[in-house]
């Protein structure tokens, strides 16, 4: 029990993909300027890497391992073919924000990097719950990082305006940095600068 | 047994063909409600040129049809600019026209790099209860830099006027060509002129920021790091409100103007 807990705890603050595997900033620098992109894109990350790991734990005994990364691929691909294809059937408007970053989930490091990892060594029903974890630790740093970009670059949070723009005759200038990507660079080096202070064991040694 | 060569085929071959299946299985099922959202989207933006919508509310398909109120769907002859009545706007479809052999020609060479030309296009009229036009709402398409764009202008009922453009397609670089789409630089776009005194397009995106409206009228700002795209942006626009495109329709649109 405790064992599975860990899986699914461990990879939201003490291994998060992002903040000490530094793994798929790529994405979450593109995808975080609003709330409703972050969370969509982190819950189709989730979705992916719960059927990769599910799928790929299934088959690790016998996929061949001179061939096992484009087998992995290829399940990952797949289901992310699928997610984009929901999404553009159901969520469209958020669909095409997310634009090319659905289908740049196959290259996602998280993905490959937890289905190589731990899918490969470790039975169906923990990789399931290592995948949930590590798809949530990244949910929280998009969440997060959206949530400071979203207030401070548009004044919002889920489209709602809560600031009122200057542009609209209230107070607020909102901060031009938070809606380009260096803005997101910075939060996310601030995050991991604080889970570092917090819990001083994930520094690197020089 | 694993690990034999013939293992490794036939294990490829089972994954493809399980995923091929998965994967073309939910493409098929969905591609009714994509289309239907395409359909709607396209629509949308055709109020968007227009200025009937913004870009910040979502509409729903009974919204659009609401404010398609004023918008009347014309079937024009794209060499002759006269009216056609035999098809139907409603199913016309110009990208299945464009590449159909008898509903198209080839284009003549243009730097927009457009291909085909449908005989027939579907343009949308904003006319006022004196049927004195007030605006016009033209599609358009062409190369940027890694696609085709497809949009919509919209001129205001003078015919020179742009009163907005949008484009609900492209494959640019997300933040750098992809910004054709962003709000903020489509709202640059209204009140500058297409077209010179002389009545030949001749708007442009230009290197850097444009003036104000009154000083330069015909410029609208470039989009940083994405040249290509601006210049496809440019040529695209030249091409289609010029004597290939839709010269002959404005042409007789503004005859029917002054003989009012």
């Amino acid at each position: 029990m405790s064992k599975s807990r860990d899986a699914l705890i461990d990879p939201l603050f003490n291994s998060n993909p992002i903040a000490l595997q530094v793994l798929g900033v790529c994405s979450a620098l593109a995808v975080t300027t609003q709330m409703d992109t972050a969370l969509v894109m982190s819950a189709a990350v989730v979705f992916v890497l719960l059927f990769s790991n599910l799928f790929v734990s299934l088959l690790r005994n016998q996929i061949p391992t001179n061939i096992r990364i484009i087998v992995q691929l290829t399940i990952i691909a797949s289901l992310v073919i699928v997610v984009d294809q929901v999404l553009k059937a159901y969520l469209f408007d958020i669909s095409k924000q997310l634009s090319v970053f659905v289908g740049l989930i196959i290259t996602n490091c998280i993905i490959m990097g937890r289905a190589e990892a731990y899918a490969m060594q470790n039975p169906p029903g923990m990789s399931m719950i290592d995948g949930i974890g590590n798809g949530i630790g990244y949910g929280v740093i998009l969440a997060g990082t959206a949530i400071i970009r979203e207030l401070f670059g548009s004044g919002s949070l889920f489209g709602v305006q809560l600031l009122t723009l200057a542009s609209e005759g209230g107070w607020y200038t909102p901060n031009g940095l938070m809606v380009l990507s260096p803005g997101a660079f910075f939060i996310i080096g601030f995050f991991i600068w604080a889970l570092r202070c917090w819990k001083p064991e994930q520094v690197e040694q020089d | 047994m694993q690990g034999s060569i013939g293992y490794n085929l036939a294990f490829a071959a089972a994954v493809c063909l399980v995923c091929a299946v998965v994967v073309s299985s939910s493409a098929v099922a969905l591609a009714d409600r994509q289309d239907r959202n395409a359909a709607l989207d396209r629509q949308k933006n055709v109020l968007l040129a227009a200025g009937l919508a913004t870009d910040d509310e979502s509409l729903d398909a009974d919204e659009v049809v609401t404010r398609f109120g004023p918008i009347t769907r014309i079937m024009v002859n794209l060499a002759t600019g006269e009216r056609v009545g035999d098809v139907d706007p409603a199913t016309f479809d110009q990208r299945a026209a464009t590449i159909d052999p008898v509903l198209s020609r080839t284009a003549p060479d243009n730097a927009a790099r457009i291909a085909r030309l449908p005989n027939t296009v579907l343009v949308y009229e904003i006319r006022d209860e004196a049927d004195r036009l007030e605006a016009v709402i033209l599609p358009v398409e062409g190369l940027g830099l890694w696609g085709t764009l497809y949009g919509f202008i919209a001129l205001e009922g003078d015919l020179r006027t742009i009163r907005g453009l949008t484009f609900y397609e492209h494959k640019e670089t997300p933040g750098l060509g992809g910004e054709v789409d962003n709000p903020r630089w489509k709202a640059r776009w209204t009140g500058r002129l297409a077209f010179d005194d002389d009545l030949a397009p001749a708007i442009a995106v230009v290197k850097g920021l444009a003036g104000a409206v009154a000083d330069d009228p015909h410029a609208v700002d470039g989009l940083s790091g994405a040249t290509l795209t601006s210049r496809g942006v440019t040529n695209l626009l030249r091409f289609w409100l010029g004597p290939d495109g839709f010269d002959p329709y404005l042409t007789r649109l503004r005859a029917e103007g002054s003989a009012d």
